[in-house]
């Protein structure tokens, strides 16, 4: 198997490219369904599933981990703790990465650690966190594993995946104002479902697709977890190139996917025919437009998580409620996905905007997006929030609500007190 | 563990791992004994109270989806329950499982015609899955062979513990 082969290949695709090269012994070209051992660039934990691999890879007799610089923990999902017992399970972590010498970083989300310090091109990412799909977005090979597996992969460096077979979605067209790629993101999860690529790959192509930022591409990339993908990928191209030089990095490889490769699904949609989407509880696939739901009361607007807590989407928010106010009764909360997040939006001025609006600034962590500190929902209670998911339970009291939109409709929402489309403040 | 036999809890489409363990509980401890107690509460509240051990889990499409969570698969275990059959499983939970030795089956067909209550017996090397109370007979889809392997070791942790020795 000859790597420049494999590469320059117009018969596979992305995934199928880049688990052949990345194969502890690269001997043949696996195809989808195929399962190959491959090596790990880097592989992630945070506090929700660190403390458990630690445990494990204690448990396995592991005495050194593989590699050190090639490993990440991140304590985000409730940061600062919030309790004792979390408390306790965060210095599990601190302990451990102490003593193997594994950078920890406190006080950021995990996928946008990774994204600002870490991905690259032709990399492959496993993640104790199902949204480790996000860095397909630079052209990264990157997917949710567990923690017995994070735990493996400490020790040897190593993990088995089976190939999948890929999906194409085409994105046509252009963004109407007030559209932004989660409001595709959201229409494509309400058209294929919630395990319509479920073991699959989703390569994410077309015209308007190869005009979003990298944080935008991160937001499909991210949402795409959603349908059940194993991974997603938007190409490397002028876009990746020239983010790659801003950050200071270089791919690893840079991988295509060859035009004449086998697919499962090619699906195209026509971006300039949508209009703001909003996922209504309790599933992520239930999908409708603003218009349908507009009008609902909510208790709560959040902005955050590592789907849309970026700079561009506090920017997008600040747009909306820049000279405005918070409706009474409702609280804003603007969780910012890094601390470089945090300390770009508020060198800008855009902190200081969205806090004149009345919205609650919290430090960067998961927060209110899984419902364990920093904006619970408590019974009854109905939310809008950027972030992924809208399970029962998910920010907080079974009972409560939460519908699922770009960080605009929750801005435009949270002046209006009730679900409101944002174009009529654009 | 080849031949399992017991009785059917059955659950719909879609159970994610937010109904199976909330983040809040498994937050807050590693210990499966703990997160059992909680089990499958956003569905049930009185569910960890209902199951005995041995019991087993029909449900249909997509089980499991959501976050990576391990402790879903491993307060599912803990609770007793011996094996999960549904019609398809989210991709990270069905790696959670096998790697924890907990054995889930992919049988296509399974969920429409096994009710709560039926007693079901999966042999996991066959991929077998017999409705003993109706009389029917379902084919599971193949575990490949590195999985079965990893099963048949108690998971993953034993397996590599066992790969370690002999190396
Ligand atoms: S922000 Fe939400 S979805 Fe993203 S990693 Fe944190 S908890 Fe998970």
């Amino acid at each position: 198997m000859n790597l420049k082969e494999v590469l320059d290949s117009e018969d596979l695709t992305f995934s199928e490219k880049i688990i052949s090269i990345k194969q502890e012994e690269p001997r043949s070209i696996k195809r989808a369904g195929e399962i190959a051992v491959v090596k790990v660039d880097l592989a992630a934990g945070q506090d929700g599933t660190a403390p458990l691999a630690i445990k494990i890879f204690e448990e396995i007799g592991g005495e050194r981990v593989w590699n050190p610089s090639n490993i990440l923990l991140v304590l985000d999902h409730t940061y600062p703790s919030s309790s004792a017992e979390i408390s306790n399970l965060h210095k599990i972590v601190r302990d451990f990465s102490r003593k193997h010498n594994v950078r920890l970083v406190e006080g950021s989300i995990i996928h946008q650690v990774i994204l600002e310090d870490y991905a690259v091109p032709g990399m492959l990412i496993v993640g104790a966190d199902s949204h480790t799909t996000t860095h397909g977005s630079v052209g990264a090979f990157a997917t949710g594993i567990g923690s017995t597996e994070l735990a493996a992969v400490m020790l040897g460096g190593k993990i088995w995946f089976k190939v999948p077979s890929t999906i194409r979605v085409y994105l046509d067209g252009y963004l109407p104002k007030g559209v932004y790629s989660k409001d595709v993101a959201l229409h494509f999860i309400g058209q294929i479902g919630a395990d319509g690529a479920n073991y699959k790959s989703i390569e994410w192509r077309g015209e308007v697709t190869s005009k979003l930022s990298i944080s935008s591409r991160a937001v499909l990339c991210n949402m795409s977890v959603e349908t059940g993908a194993k991974n997603a990928v938007v190409e490397y191209d002028v876009v990746t190139e020239s983010y790659l030089k801003e950050v200071g990095r270089s791919p690893m490889v840079v991988v295509k996917s060859g035009r004449k490769a086998e697919v499962e699904d090619e699906l195209h949609i026509d971006c300039s025919r949508l209009d703001p989407q909003v996922a209504v509880p309790h599933r992520v696939d239930n999908v409708k437009s603003v218009r349908e739901v507009e009008g609902t009361p909510i208790d709560q607007a959040f902005i955050g998580s590592c789907t849309n807590g970026r700079l561009e989407d506090l920017i997008e928010a600040a747009k909306v409620l820049r000279g405005r106010r918070v409706k009474d009764g409702v609280r804003l909360i603007v969780t910012p996905a890094s601390r470089r997040v945090y300390s770009e939006a508020l060198k800008l001025g855009i902190l200081e905007v969205l806090f004149e609006a009345g919205a609650i600034i919290t430090n960067p962590t998961c927060g209110a997006c899984v419902g364990t500190h920093l904006g619970v929902l408590g019974e009854g209670e109905v939310a809008i929030s950027s972030s992924n998911r809208n399970f029962v339970g998910r920010m907080g009291h079974p009972k409560s609500k939460v519908y699922l939109a770009s960080p605009a409709t929750v801005a435009a929402s949270a002046i209006e007190g009730v679900i409101t489309d944002p174009r009529k403040f654009l | 563990m080849n031949v399992i036999r017991g009785r059917v809890w059955r659950f719909g489409d879609n159970v994610d791992t937010d109904v199976i363990i909330p983040f809040k509980y498994k937050a807050r401890t590693l210990d499966p004994k703990e997160l059992a107690q909680h089990v499958m509460e956003g569905i049930d509240p009185e569910f960890p109270k209902k199951v005995k051990p041995g019991d087993i889990m029909v449900a249909g499409r997509n089980f499991g989806c959501g976050s990576s969570r391990e402790q879903a698969p491993l307060a599912i275990k803990a609770a007793g329950i011996a094996a999960v059959v549904a019609e398809s499983f989210a991709r990270i939970f069905f790696r959670n499982a096998i790697n924890i030795g907990l054995p889930v089956l992919e049988v296509k067909g399974v969920s429409e015609k096994t009710f709560e209550g039926d007693v079901l017996e999966i042999d996991l090397a066959q991929g077998v899955v017999k409705n003993l109370t109706r009389g029917l007979t379902f084919k599971a889809t193949p575990i490949p062979d590195m999985l079965m392997e990893i099963l048949r070791k108690g998971g993953l942790v034993n397996y590599l513990k066992e790969r370690r020795l002999s190396q």
